[in-house]
Order: C-alpha cells, then structure tokens, then sequence
C-alpha cells in the first residue's frame, strides 16, 4: 500500500490520510535517477539572518493529495502573510546547484605536438526529499485545543493550533482526520512546554482542481525568532530505520553548522578510477554509507559551503535573484548582496538524535565543495619520450586512485581492479610498458 | 572527611621544601595544563579534523607570547603606578591563554586569531579588579573566555564551534581526566564539580520541565566542549572567588546563567556568555565570602589556607592565604 508523506521541516509530523493504515512512514522512496538517491528523506530550505527565518518545506509527495497532510511545530503563531506556497522548482534548483559532484576530465595528448584536449563534465548527484512518520488515530476529546488561526493559502488549508495538554492535541487531530502515532505524544508534549504552535496543512482538492496543479507545491513560512533549529523529533517518532535530512541554509554571513551535533566536512577531493562516472550514483551512496559507518549517525555532514554569486565549477545554474527572492532571501536590494549557502546532510535515528538540530551562522566565508574527480586515459597513439613516461606512470596512478574509491566506499580493491579492467600489476589484458623506440633519423628522410 | 583533613592529606602529597624553585616549579599545574591542551589541539587537528589551519595556530601563540611581553610593559609606561616593576615573564600562562583560544575560537583571517591573543594576554594586565582584601588585583575575566566573549560582542568575523567535538564519551573523559588532574593540583576542583551538579541539575530539570527523554540532557553531557570548559576555563584560579563557598555560589550561578542564555534567550554558546557575565560579580562574591589568595606555584595555598584557618580558629577567613601573582 502506498501512503503519504511529508515533508517534515520542522520536525514534521506527516500525517497519514484518515482511512490509511497507520505506518511509521508512509511510502518508500526510490531511487530514480541520480536525484533520488536517498530513501526517507526530508529537504528543507531555510533562509536566515538575524532572528529572521524562512523555511521552504519540499514535498516530493506522489500519493494521493487527500491524503496529504503536514504537520510542523512553529516557535510562533503565524500570520497569514507569514505563509506562502512557493515554486516546486526552488528546492529541486539548490539541491542540484549544492550537491557532490562528479568532475571529469581527459588526460592531453602527452606527445607535445599533439593537439591537446580538456574536457571537462560533471554529474550531479545526491538529491533529497523528506520523510514523515504516520499518526495513528486518536480518541476523541478536544479540550485545551485552540485554533489560534485558520488560513486558506492557495491550494492549502492551514491551521495553527495551541494546546495546554498533547493528550488533547493529539485527540483532536484524531478527530479531524490527522493520525498521530501514540508515540509521538511524548514529543508533542515537549514541544508544547517549549511554548510552541503547531503548523498544519491539508490540500484542499477543490482549490487544487481549480489552479489546475498537478504536483504538491512547498509550503514557505517566515517567522522572527532566537530559536535557529529544526524540530526533527516529531518525524522520528514512529520511524522505521534511519531517515535522511538534507537543509539548505542560504544565509548572508556565512556558513551554518550545527550547535549541538559534531559537522564532518566531507572530502573535498576525491579521484577515481574513470569507471565512476558509469555508477556515480551507486558510488556516492556507498561513500556516504561509508562516511556513516566510519563517523556514526549523530554527525551532521557538511557537503558544501559557498557564495552563490559564482561558483567554480557550476554543476547547475545557481538560482536567479528572483529565484533568491522567492526562496525568501529578503536582503537582495542591499548593494552586492551576499548570498551564502550551507548544504548540511545527515542520517539519523531516535538513538543518534536525542535531541532537536540547533544550529548557527558563523562568520566563516570560506568556500567548500565536494568533488569526486575521474581522469580519464590517453588513448590514442602516442610515439614519443614523454608518451613512454606517461604510460610508465599509469600504473601508480590507478593504483592511487583504486585506493582512494576503496577508502571512500570500503569496496574490496580485487572488486575495483576488476571493474577498472585491470590485473594485480594494474594492467588492462595486452598492455605494455615496453617504451616505444624512436624511429632512427635518417628512416624518415625520404618517405 | 573533613576540610581540615582533606588539606592535610594533600599536603602530605607534596614535596618537601616549599621554597625550593625547582619543587615550586614541578608543583605548578600549568605544566599539566600546558600538556593537556596541547594534547587536545593536536588530537582535534588529526583525528577531529578541527577548522584550524596552521597559520591561525601559529599566529595564536606568538599573539599571546608577545601580548605576556608587551603589554605590562605598555601599561607600565601609560599608567606607572599600576605595574612597576612589570612583572615576569610568565610563559605558561600566555600559551595557556593561546593553545585555549584554538581549541575553542575559530576566524576568518588568523589576524583575528592573535588580536583575540593579544586581547587575552592583554587582560589580565588591563581588566583586573582590586582584591577584597586590599593585597594585590584578580582578573576580572577568564583570559580566554574574555577574548572571545569581546570579540563576539564586537561583531568580528569569529564564531565558536561547540561541537567541533562530538559527543564521544571517551573524549569527554578524556578531557576530564586531563583536566581533573590540573584542578585537583591546584586546589580549585571544588568549582568544577560544583558547576557540574548544577549544570547537570540545570539540563535534567529542563528536561524533566519540557518532557524530553532523559538522552537529550545525557547527550549535552558527552560533549568534550562542556568538559573543557568545566576542567579548563571555570577553574581558572585567578577568577574564581577565593572562598569555597563563593566558588560554589559562583559555579550555581555560571549553570543558570548558561541555562538561561541556552533555554529562555535561546542563544549558542551560553557558557561562555553566562562566565563572562557571572564574572563581573566575583568582586562581590569576594566580600560577602572572604578568602584566600591563590598563588600558581603554591597550589595547595589560598583556599585550602583559608580552611585550614577555618578549622583552627573556627572563624571564616582569620587565616589567610599568601597573596595572589598575576599569571594565567
């Protein structure tokens, strides 16, 4: 059975459809293209300055729009013009203009009368989603519950709830067709103690008819607050597995990082044997599984850090300054905005994330991008000293780099010689070293 | 057992000859501080892969050397009655404040790095307060904390990472262990271990209030930035109130204060914030508990004087401890 989830910014409680089964997460994830290489994964957007916050939570919901639901606690209650849905595209353009890249390049001609050739390419890679977990069905009563605003926002109906008592919140939310898993009350009740609101969105299919859509747009909120974190407890509530949290921090000073989680930085450099750039998905996924087993689930990974306005190289166009607009960065009319983005990774369970993603914006401007680099070989004819030295060095070097795919992945080397097409010398079946003998000088003369 | 034969069992652990340079020199905690926070930096930079470039290291260090040099010879010439004859060059104590600064602050460009070296040097020659007593000054601010605190609150391109470190227990203890033994030798465990009650007093209430699940506070807990603090920066013998009391009164209000700045202001770094305003008060805790002086090369003196004074004279503060030396 297929059943819904969302987007689970902060925190997010996804919410299944009243009459679907309750499951800790509704709906599995598949990797489909090198954009979905993750499965249970929430992406979130955030633009931050100050107190000041927009959050952009992405769906890449597919089930059934009335069984959709989002679930978010808010540190404030929100006005309506505090809420906006935004343009499905936005996260989709980050996650490619930020993610890992595949860097490839050809080695030149090494005889120096041949004409040399630099190409350059590159692949994209991680992209992400969000996860949510199911509720199961409540009681009844609904004391204690006040509806401290009502909004219909385009397609969706929002609500923002308080509550003096979960127990209460969670019936009610029963009652009107949200399942909450009795696991989450816990979490509830926390976050209540903390003075928060909760934000709660459903589609109305009628409006959605009307507008013609066809695909769940982002909800953006913008709200003014101390408190920089992600309430990511509410979604684990009833999780099966680890999920994936992918943020997209744009800010104006600097890098973000997390607070109460250790930041790993990931490698900034990698190069592989050329097969890679066959299987850089199923390279990628391994690498970060390695990255995973190697520092543990309760590390946020760092996986890019950079200015938007230029990069080098581009994997994907940086987003437009309408685009930065519409994300919420509200500080564009300053003279030479800066328009700093933060992409932070991490797997993670109840057991990794005792406690909500508390983050901050440091001064740091340093530019950081991770790049998984293939270099492939001369393969053309080449009759010369310098060919005889490049060809003397291949081994080594594919050597080095099997080794470095085999630290970044933890496959076996036997496993990556085999698919480089090469033996325990390094060398592909008929390869020679032999140098190539110069031809005499006089054999030329007079052909 | 009491204060009085905890001070003699101490005693009986040191050498013999007081005033002998050399026993005086291997009884000095710095050395073990110096040790313990190079090992850290060193263990952060390999194994932690720790945001430090070199270049913010070395410029770190030879900040603080030269600030340990130049600025009590700088506040000798501006102000004469306030540092005359400057004092000695106390190296120990600048590469303390040095080494502290890269374990905890980071910068965009390494000159911020030895501003923030120079400041903390700096103010222990410039911000200090006369003592209750009347003999000699106290520091009114950690070195270190001090030169992050202003920095932050000038705005400079600095930040804090708090968990550059993780959460790894080993670590954690690790540091501890490290740090225990420097506060142990000089006498001043009595605020690290008061300032850890409350703050695990502070982080289990909160939790308790808010109904999170006991691993949220446990996991605050693991952090090797909370246990450096507590072993490193709080102990600070030249900030700390000289009597025991004060020093617990003073580790209470340093764990509220953090909680306050972490739980109601919702602001990163409470710690730091929370010792540095908390600092402002010692002056006041000093008089409303008098005690001892602190002095590096004499550890087992100050506050353990004071109690060995309690225990004779069975009122507070009649015995004193020798009077204070600027370092740290």
């Amino acid at each position: 059975m297929r059943s819904p989830v969302f987007p689970v910014q902060l925190a997010v409680l996804a919410v299944c459809a009243p009459l679907e089964a309750v499951q800790a997460f509704c709906g599995v994830y598949l990797a489909s293209g090198e954009s979905k290489l993750f499965n249970h994964r929430s992406q979130v957007a955030l633009v931050r300055d100050g107190d000041r916050t927009v959050l952009t939570l992405a769906s890449d919901y597919e089930g059934d729009p009335k069984e959709f639901a989002l679930v978010v606690p808010v540190p404030v209650v929100l006005k309506r013009g505090q809420i906006h849905v935004g343009d499905s595209s936005l996260v989709a353009k980050l996650d490619a203009y930020s993610a890992p890249r595949l860097v490839e390049y050809h080695d030149p001609d090494p005889c120096p009368e041949a004409e040399r050739h630099l190409r350059s390419g590159r692949a994209g890679a991680a992209k992400s989603s969000f996860d949510g977990a199911a509720m199961s069905p409540g009681v009844t009563a609904e004391k204690s519950v006040r509806i401290e605003a009502r909004y219909e926002v385009d397609e969706y109906d929002v609500l923002i709830l308080s509550a003096d008592d979960s127990g209460a919140l969670l019936r009610w939310l029963g009652k009107h067709g949200y399942r909450v898993p009795a696991q989450a009350e816990r979490v509830v009740h926390s976050y209540l103690q903390q003075g928060m609101k909760f934000f709660v969105a459903k589609v109305d299919l009628r409006r959605r008819a009307a507008r013609g859509l066809t695909q769940l747009r982002p909800l953006q909120i913008a709200y003014e607050s101390p408190r920089f974190m992600l309430p990511v407890r509410l979604g684990m509530a009833n999780a099966n597995g680890p999920q994936e949290l992918f943020v997209y921090a744009v800010t104006r000073a600097g890098r973000v990082e997390p607070v109460n989680y250790r930041s790993v930085r990931l490698p900034e450099a990698v190069e592989v044997p050329a097969f890679v750039k066959g299987d850089f998905a199923g390279v990628w996924r391994a690498a970060f599984d390695r990255l995973v087993e190697r520092n543990g689930m309760g590390v946020v990974f760092t996986e890019y850090a950079w200015d938007m306005t230029w990069c080098d190289p581009c994997p994907s166009p940086a987003l437009t300054r309408a685009e930065q607009q519409a994300l919420g960065v509200w500080w564009l009319d300053e003279p030479n905005p800066s328009v700093f983005v933060t992409r932070l990774h991490a797997r993670y369970d109840r057991e990794s994330f005792p406690e909500d993603l508390v983050m901050q914006v440091t001064a740091d401007r340093s530019n950081f991008q991770c790049r998984v680099i293939v270099r492939n070989e001369w393969k053309g004819d080449a009759r010369c000293e310098a060919a005889n030295a490049y060809r003397q060095s291949l081994p080594a070097r594919r050597a080095r780099e099997a080794n470095a795919l085999a630290s970044l992945t933890g496959w076996p080397l036997d496993r990556i010689r085999t698919r480089m097409g090469v033996g325990r010398a390094w060398l592909a079946a008929g390869e020679s070293l032999t140098p190539h003998t110069p031809a005499a000088w006089w054999e030329k003369l007079w052909k | 057992m009491s204060p009085r034969s905890v001070t003699l069992f101490l005693r009986s652990l040191s050498p013999q000859g007081r005033s002998d340079p050399a026993a005086r020199s291997a009884r000095d905690p710095r050395a073990y501080q110096l040790v313990a926070l190079f090992t850290l930096l060193v263990l952060g930079l390999l194994r932690f892969g720790f945001d430090l470039p070199l270049s913010h290291v070395a410029v770190t260090l030879v900040g603080a050397l030269v600030g340990q040099w130049l600025v009590p010879r700088l506040v000798g010439h501006f102000a004469p009655a306030e540092s005359s004859p400057p004092p000695p060059y106390e190296w120990r104590s600048a590469l303390i404040s040095g080494l502290s600064l890269c374990l905890l602050l980071r910068a965009r460009h390494p000159a911020w790095m030895g501003l923030a070296a120079l400041i903390a040097v700096g103010s222990k020659f410039v911000l200090r307060v006369p003592r209750a007593d009347g003999r000699g000054h106290k520091h009114l601010l950690n070195p270190t904390n001090g030169a992050i605190v202003l920095l932050l609150l000038a705005g400079a391109p600095v930040w804090v990472s708090p968990s550059q470190w993780g959460h790894h227990l080993a670590l954690a203890f690790g540091v501890a262990g490290f740090g225990s033994l420097v506060v142990h030798r000089s006498a001043r465990s009595d605020v690290t271990f008061a300032f850890l009650a409350a703050w695990v007093a502070v982080l289990f209430g909160r939790a308790a209030w808010v109904g999170q699940p006991w691993a949220a506070p446990l996991h605050q807990l693991e952090s090797g930035s909370l246990a450096l603090f507590a072993f490193h920066m709080i102990s600070d013998p030249k900030t700390t109130p000289d009597s025991r009391a004060g020093r617990v009164a003073f580790a209470c209000l340093v764990a509220l204060g953090a909680g306050f700045m972490q739980y109601v202001l919702y602001r990163t770094n409470g710690l730091l914030w929370s010792l540095a305003a908390c600092s402002l008060f010692v002056p006041l805790l000093d008089r409303w508990f008098s005690g001892g002086a602190f002095e590096w090369s004499a550890p087992g003196k100050g506050a353990l004087s004071q109690e060995v004074g309690h225990a004779k004279s069975g009122v507070p503060g009649a015995t004193r401890g020798v009077g204070g030396v600027r370092t740290a």
